[in-house]
């Protein structure tokens, strides 16, 4: 079943997703990269109802570029994050909402910060240090509470989403095989394997 | 002849001009000043009232702060205040049209919106009416200061054609011309906003038809960052605040009654 997490270091954020496709009980693919990137330091996983997933995450993708082309300034994580949730919570009233649920991570170079959003398909949205969602989030969230250091730097942070997977992995019934992990700091976005 | 092209905005005259649009600046050039200078620190607006007399109720702009002191600075958004010089019929549904963008930004995005793209805004809207049939431009030009976390403190002006620019020191109204030589002559870059504000103050009292400075003929605004939370502080001056800073500053116009008491 679908996991993904996200933490925040020193100077970045990393975003890991799984990577199965599945419908019902068969898994349709392994390699599907659920994580967009939105912007030069924006990232966003997703996952939730299929189908809505990819083309919530379009619709976001696109309207952030056209604001890219339209405008000097370019949208801040935060904002970014405001103008989704919006647009998850206008969706959530209208007659086919779209169940999507979403981890938002980027570098807000104006203030030089690291930032993370926790998403959800109610519109709820929250800043946190480290996020999951999923049946992973029942695993991955006490393990942050333990070992996630905010000051940490990538070397310790991608070692602590390790735990995470591994515990998944572990314990879960349903846990997915394989994982993509991307970073997201002041020189942009990059993808690490782990 | 010469009448052909004048009457409307749309229509282009032979020599490529459209005459409306000049019109409209020329109307402006003869408005009260509006002066601005950016600082590293913060930025100062000045503005020269022109509507005056012992008569005039100003009491309900006594207070300064938050909506304006009166008639020709305003504050637009937490982040940005706006002098005007112009029409102030205009200005007004400007200033209107200012904040309502200002807070669906902030409604959209959770944040303050950036300067340019409010003065962009507005500039969309003044460059709709230079083309659409039927109506007159926006016989107005603004001087925006304000602060975005992307590039700090900006001076950015914009015309009645719907052109905009950021400055350092600029000037609109009567006697921008004088005003912007002056601040050619005497900006530095390295200025902050207690030299900015001598700066524009002096500036004001050379190049106002009046010959001493008054808080009846004179508004006054600085924006600067709020030490603590750092946040952007837009502080419009009420009129015993700019009385007493014109005397702090040398400026204030000599109370007559003891000038001829010492004088006899």
């Amino acid at each position: 079943m679908e996991c993904s997490f996200a933490l925040t270091g020193k100077d970045y954020v990393i975003v890991a997703a799984d990577t199965t496709a599945a419908r019902s009980i068969v898994k349709m693919k392994i390699d599907e990269d659920k994580i967009k990137e939105l912007s030069p330091h924006l990232l966003m996983a997703y996952s939730g109802e299929p189908g809505d997933t990819v083309n919530f995450a379009e619709y976001i993708e696109r309207n952030i570029r056209l604001h890219h082309i339209r405008h000097l300034v370019p949208l801040s994580p935060s904002a970014s994050a405001a103008w989704i949730r919006r647009a998850l919570a206008q969706s959530l009233r209208s007659r086919n909402p779209y169940s999507v649920n979403l981890l938002l991570g980027g570098y807000d170079t104006a203030e030089d910060k690291p930032k993370l959003f926790w998403i959800d398909y109610l519109g709820t949205l929250s800043e946190v240090p480290f996020a999951a969602h999923g049946y992973g989030s029942y695993f991955a969230l006490s393990l942050f509470d333990r070992y996630h250091n905010p000051e940490g730097t990538v070397e310790e942070g991608l070692a602590t989403l390790k735990r995470c997977i591994d515990q998944v992995s572990k314990r879960l019934v349903v846990a997915p095989g394989k994982y993509k992990v991307k970073i997201v700091d002041k020189d942009g976005v990059r993808e690490v394997e782990i | 002849m010469a009448r052909r092209y004048d009457s409307r905005t749309t229509i282009f005259s032979p020599e490529g001009r459209l005459y409306q649009i000049e019109y409209a600046m020329e109307a402006i050039s003869h408005a009260g000043t509006v002066l601005g200078v950016l600082a590293a620190d913060g930025v100062v607006l000045a503005a020269e009232k022109k509507v005056t007399g012992k008569l005039l109720d100003l009491s309900a702009s006594k207070q300064g702060g938050y909506g304006g002191s009166g008639e020709k600075i305003f504050l637009l958004n937490s982040n940005m205040i706006g002098g005007v010089a112009g029409l102030t019929a205009d200005a007004n549904s400007l200033v209107n049209y200012a904040r309502s963008a200002a807070q669906n930004h902030l409604l959209s995005y959770d944040e303050d919106i950036p300067v340019e793209l409010l003065v962009q805004r507005l500039c969309d809207m003044k460059q709709g009416y230079t083309q659409f049939g039927g109506l007159r431009p926006f016989g107005v030009s603004i001087l925006y200061a304000g602060y975005d976390p992307h590039y700090q403190f900006q001076l950015y002006h914009s015309d009645p054609s719907g052109n905009y620019s950021g400055w350092k020191a600029t000037c609109i109204g009567s006697n921008n011309g004088t005003a912007q030589s002056l601040l050619k002559q005497e900006y530095k870059d390295t200025m902050n906003v207690k030299e900015a504000i001598g700066l524009v103050l002096r500036t004001m009292s050379k190049t106002m038809d009046s010959t001493t400075l008054g808080s009846e003929k004179l508004e006054f605004a600085v924006l600067t960052l709020d030490p603590e939370t750092k946040q952007p502080k837009a502080k419009i001056y009420n009129a015993a605040e700019i009385d007493a800073l014109l005397k702090s500053e040398g400026l204030a116009k000599k109370d007559e009654d003891t000038e001829m008491k010492t004088a006899s």
